[in-house]
């Protein structure tokens, strides 16, 4: 006989290999479209392709006072914005997973858990939301 | 008994090795003069090898991404941290599912871990973006030769033994039983010294944040020798933990403008692409070969981030 023996993998941890599966899916196919279009010129980006190597080698905090007087905000509008869509979908995948343990631990009744899963994501919030930022 | 010189087994180093040796060439002409268009390409067609060798010598994209990338490359080191997280990110975010399904991750053990370091990530980050460039580089400089040290010399071992699990990891319920498919039997495990590893893990985390390395290099050895679980499965909750810690700080580079789309997006797709071959590659190249390739450029790209930080190269 020679069958693999299939491992032992708690449903909790099979929720969030799904959960994980899906974001990278979905913020990879959003990445590589909105990259298409940025780099083919389909949207209008608020800095031309060919100036990028002017902006590419200023510090984040240049390039973000240069964005400002430019009329954005760091985030930039239109063919620029695309491809983040899809980073940002792939840095909201795993705390989103973690968000769906929280009713699984609570089930279970597993506090320690529960808060681990909880601070993850207050942790990663804060993180995202930009509150830490000190500009 | 002789071993058959394979052309597999020269390739993938020639073709390094070429492109190390040609990119002084092209860094030599003035950056005025090259078309945008060819620094994006560049970095696809870099990452491309780069994800073909990282899979075989066991390291994350993310280490050799960020020393080479902001060694050679005319982005400012903010950005190619940002886009090196997004790379090592992607990479463990890939590998995540199949590892967790497989029980070759274990989630109750990576998630306090993961805790810990992905709150350090964002202090590492924010400092690392607020201190001068060159002390960066110089820093990322010595971090990476000190990585080449690490993965020099570091044991390893497959089924360290813990006679007692420690009261932290108890108290936790961090254990379980793994099918080792090479040894075709369960392999029962337990950790120990948790409030090390979890002080190391604070470690990580902030060297991952500040530098935007993946911390593979890192993680992997601190949950096999330090902690005592089986290597395999170090190696796979390894990339599970990175994929909660590059996130967090990942997060704190894109909210402070540095993640460029025409840098960290081809980065992103290379890797993976790269990667995909890398898992096939990883049957039929001797690891071992890849392994002292990819120590090699470690070394080179160390000292080329402490030369360019310090002013000396």
């Amino acid at each position: 006989m020679n069958a693999e023996v299939e491992p032992a993998v708690s449903p909790t941890q099979l929720r969030f290999a799904r959960v994980l599966e899906i974001g990278m899916f979905a913020g990879l196919v959003l990445l590589a479209a909105g990259f298409v279009i940025y780099v083919t010129g389909w949207l209008p980006s608020m800095i031309t392709l060919d100036s990028l190597p002017q902006f590419w080698s200023m510090s984040a905090a240049e390039y973000r006072s240069a964005t400002a007087a430019m009329g954005g905000t760091g985030r930039l509008p239109a063919g620029e914005t695309l491809p983040l869509i899809g980073f940002d979908v792939l840095c909201a995948t795993a705390p989103v997973a973690c968000l769906a343990l929280l009713p699984v631990y609570f089930r279970q009744r597993d506090w320690i858990y529960l808060v681990i899963a909880g601070l993850e994501i207050v942790v990663i919030a804060s993180a995202a939301s930009g509150v830490l930022s000190p500009h | 008994m002789h071993k058959k010189f394979l052309p597999s087994d020269w390739i993938l180093p020639l073709g390094a090795a070429m492109l190390l040796c040609a990119w002084p060439a092209l860094a030599a002409v003035p950056e005025a003069s090259v078309a945008w268009w060819i620094w994006p390409l560049a970095l696809f067609v870099l990452c491309f090898v780069l994800g073909m060798i990282a899979v075989p010598a066991g390291v994350g994209g993310g280490v050799l991404f960020v020393p080479i990338v902001g060694g050679f490359f005319p982005f400012h080191l903010d950005f190619v941290r940002g886009a090196g997280l997004l790379v090592a990110l992607a990479g463990a975010l890939s590998a995540g599912p199949g590892l967790l399904r497989s029980g070759l991750a274990d989630l109750r053990l990576a998630l306090p871990l993961a805790l810990v370091a992905s709150a350090t990530s964002i202090a590492g980050a924010l400092l690392g973006l607020a201190l001068p460039a060159a002390v960066v580089q110089t820093a990322l400089g010595v971090a990476i030769l000190g990585i080449v040290v690490v993965m020099w010399r570091a044991q390893r071992s497959e089924f360290p033994l813990v006679e007692q699990p420690d009261r932290l990891s108890q108290a936790f319920g961090i254990q379980g039983v793994f099918h080792d498919a090479t040894g075709r039997r369960d392999v029962e495990w337990r950790v120990h010294r948790t409030p090390v590893g979890v002080a190391l893990f604070a470690m990580i985390g902030l060297l991952a944040g500040m530098f935007g390395l993946g911390a593979g290099w890192a993680n992997v050895p601190a949950l096999n020798l330090v902690m005592g679980l089986p290597l395999r499965l170090s190696a796979g909750t390894s990339g599970l933990i990175l994929s909660i810690v590059d996130t967090t700080a990942a997060w704190v580079y894109i909210n402070e403008g540095a993640v460029l789309a025409v840098i960290a997006a081809p980065s992103v797709i290379g890797m993976m692409l790269g990667a995909r071959i890398g898992v096939h590659l990883l049957k039929i190249v001797d690891a071992v070969v890849i392994r002292r390739l990819v120590i090699m450029i470690l070394l080179f790209a160390g000292l080329r981030a402490f030369g360019r930080g310090t002013g000396v190269w």
